[in-house]
């Protein structure tokens, strides 16, 4: 079992009396795309937040390379682990906003180099050369000394996942990165997450482009009141849900 | 040390206190009374497009704004008489703290009439409404509306300012709080007191207005 | 009146008036300095302080918000001699300006910290910065320019404000003036004189915050 990337057991997190995740488990080795799809309120972004502890969880473990993330059992007490620690482990994967989030006060270059340099220990210069091959990846080499407030919001969202990725993460999170995008500026954003699933990344995506999940994913994770009520390979899936719940969800979501 | 609380000195004066209260807060009220119609007619002042009358209510409002109060308070009673005007201890501080006040909301104002939509006005002009009509029934309400929180922060800072009139010796209510410290020589019990009753008509007031501000607003 | 007089008694009197000055300089800039570190430390407890230290410092900025300064000023100076603290009025008078400043500031803090979006907090967790990181690299710089804009305003109140300082004994510009003014009867000419240099010097302040804004501002 060890030989996975992300292995989530039995996965329980409340807000006060309410119970958001009820158990949840998944693996996901290294190199997998896997989309979650389904409905607002059914747990797919605080399971999301969960792996890189910007949510507290109550029951359940979540491993990243065999490495438990967030808390530590000694004695049977469950404790969170220290800050610096978990600072560390979130390092290990990159998230991208639905809001991207980008640092106001810092052009996209140095939103890029922050971690590099603060986290990773990074020389400047070196950080700067990293944040500006990135930066071109994403197509906004010309860009990188714009601040976000002098940015569209597809470009925004594009210098957020340089960010993200530039850092060298075992696992990036995409949580519905394209919902707060105009139409027209969606494409741009799914088409960098398209050539990063290209290379081989591993990636834990959130979505409701049904589309893109279908064609990008190696597998689909359907959520359904703080379960997972079905998942499978995208094909099947899509053409041939096995559960009610599924298929109803399927039939009010659009494929554009 | 060896100073013990001892509070009766102060409870025998408490009536000066509470006269004192009331004589504070009736001046602030009479002073915003005043200072908003200074202040309104100051805010379409800075608004107009005529320097006639943008730029002396710019003057006014910078001044003002810039200067001590106190050298306010002492110049309105002190000086003026030199010129002439010569006027009592409390009218003399009245107009100044109205005086005082108007300049301030005048800004308060000039924001409030600056977030009134322009659409609004042009759907009023759309139809048919003059334009002193327009404000009338749609600028002057709406603007009263989002500068209310404003004015309930003016009232109580203005309120606080009365307590400079000591400066010039109306009994108001730091006036008596000292009178009565150098009477009784209880220190500590006057200024806990007076600085209690100042505390606890600032939080009344604001949840007064609080309580206004949540009847005016418009239901949504 | 006459201008020579007025120039004339000006010169004899200029160094008790530079003095003042002095004074005044002096008391704003130390209640400044010592309200701004107190103030830090009120504004980060407000926002991150456990429940018991933000209650506590809760109470401690309402309770001096909702006292006039002037009260303020009289019970810092009355209340520790009585106490046993003796310090003088200048000390005491400083005291109780750098309390007042400190509330301001800490208000001015908070505001700016908690009007900062949650993402930005969650965005730097997850490239990994630790909280201090994230304070200081993109918490701090973000809420500094909020915060220096209204700071240098606080700084304006203080030079304000230290004219209370006159009324107990404290021998600052406007002291020094009101004694200039009880031995030549010029309370007109002096009055205007020192009103006059305290609103070049707040208007001089209130212009650098405006160009300080303007410089700390964010592209977009």
């Amino acid at each position: 079992m060890t030989g996975n990337l992300l292995e989530i057991r039995d996965l329980h997190k409340r807000y006060g009396d309410v119970e958001v995740l009820k158990g949840v488990d998944c693996t996901m080795a290294q190199g997998d795309v896997i989309s979650i799809i389904g409905s607002s309120g059914s747990g797919k972004t605080t399971m999301l937040r969960c792996i890189n502890m910007l949510e507290e969880f109550q029951g359940g473990s979540i491993r990243i390379d065999g490495e438990e993330i967030g808390y530590e059992t000694t004695g049977g007490t469950r404790r969170r682990k220290k800050e610096k620690e978990i600072a560390r482990q979130r390092a290990m994967t990159g998230m991208a906003f639905q809001q991207f989030n980008l640092f106001p006060h810092m052009s996209a270059a140095e939103n890029v180099m922050l971690g590099l340099v603060k986290v990773k220990g990074m020389r400047r210069d070196e950080a700067r050369s990293v944040a500006e091959k990135w930066l071109d990846r994403v197509g906004l080499a010309e860009r990188r000394d714009r601040f976000p407030g002098q940015l569209s919001g597809g470009q925004q969202q594009r210098v957020a996942i340089a960010r993200a990725i530039a850092m060298n993460p075992k696992l990036m999170l995409f949580d519905e990165v394209t919902s707060a995008l105009d139409p027209e500026l969606v494409n741009e954003v799914l088409q960098v997450i398209k050539d990063l699933a290209r290379d081989g990344m591993s990636m834990l995506l959130v979505t409701h482009e049904m589309r893109f999940a279908y064609e990008v994913s190696s597998r689909v994770i359907f959520m359904n009141q703080g379960r997972i009520g079905e998942e499978g390979n995208p094909r099947e899936m899509f053409l041939k849900p096995q559960t009610e719940r599924l298929a109803e969800f399927l039939k009010t979501s659009t494929f554009n | 040390m060896g100073y013990t609380l001892n509070f009766s000195a102060v409870w025998r004066s408490f009536d000066q206190l509470l006269m004192g209260l009331a004589l504070s807060l009736g001046l602030a009220f009479v002073a915003i009374t005043i200072g908003c119609v200074l202040g309104l007619v100051t805010a379409f002042g800075l608004l107009s497009k005529r320097g006639m009358l943008r730029h002396p209510a710019r003057i006014y409002v910078t001044i003002i704004r810039n200067t001590p109060i106190l050298v306010l308070v002492l110049f309105t009673f002190f000086a003026l008489p030199q010129l002439g005007i010569r006027l009592g201890k409390i009218e003399s501080f009245v107009a100044t703290l109205a005086l005082y006040s108007g300049a301030y909301l005048a800004e308060v104002f000039r924001g409030g009439l600056l977030a009134v939509p322009n659409g609004l006005k042009e759907a009023g002009l759309a139809i048919g409404l003059t334009q002193s009509q327009i404000r009338n029934s749609i600028v002057m309400p709406l603007m009263l509306r989002n500068v209310l929180p404003s004015l309930s922060s003016t009232l109580i800072s203005l309120f606080k300012d009365t307590s400079l009139a000591a400066a010039i010796a109306v009994p108001e209510l730091t006036f008596e709080a000292r009178k009565i410290n150098v009477e009784t020589f209880r220190v500590i019990e006057t200024w806990i007191v007076a600085s209690c009753l100042y505390v606890a008509t600032c939080s009344v007031l604001a949840a007064l207005l609080r309580r206004l501000e949540r009847r005016m607003s418009i239901p949504r | 009146m006459e201008l020579v007089t007025f120039f004339e008694t000006l010169w004899l009197a200029r160094i008790p008036i530079l003095k003042g000055i002095g004074v005044t300089v002096s008391i704003s800039v130390l209640a400044i300095l010592v309200g701004t570190v107190l103030g830090i430390g009120v504004g980060l407890a407000l926002t991150y302080g456990a429940r018991p230290l933000r209650w506590l410092v809760r109470g401690y900025t309402d309770f001096i918000r909702g006292t006039p300064v002037l009260v303020l000023v009289l019970a810092s100076y009355y209340v520790l001699g009585t106490v046993g603290i003796d310090l003088g009025p200048f000390q005491a008078g400083v005291l109780a300006l750098a309390v007042f400043c400190s509330s301001h500031v800490g208000e001015i803090v908070r505001g700016a910290l908690q009007s900062i979006p949650k993402g930005q907090t969650e965005a730097a967790k997850a490239i990994g910065l630790t909280f201090p990181q994230t304070f200081a690299y993109v918490l701090g710089p973000q809420a500094l320019r909020q915060v220096l804009p209204a700071w240098v305003n606080t700084a304006a109140e203080m030079v304000k404000a230290s004219t209370l300082l006159s009324i107990i004994g404290v021998a600052e510009l406007l002291l020094r003036t009101q004694e200039l003014i009880s031995r030549t009867f010029m309370s007109l000419e002096f009055y205007f004189f020192a009103g006059f240099l305290y609103f070049a010097v707040n208007y001089g302040i209130e212009r650098f915050g405006r160009y300080v804004e303007r410089k700390t501002s964010i592209p977009s």
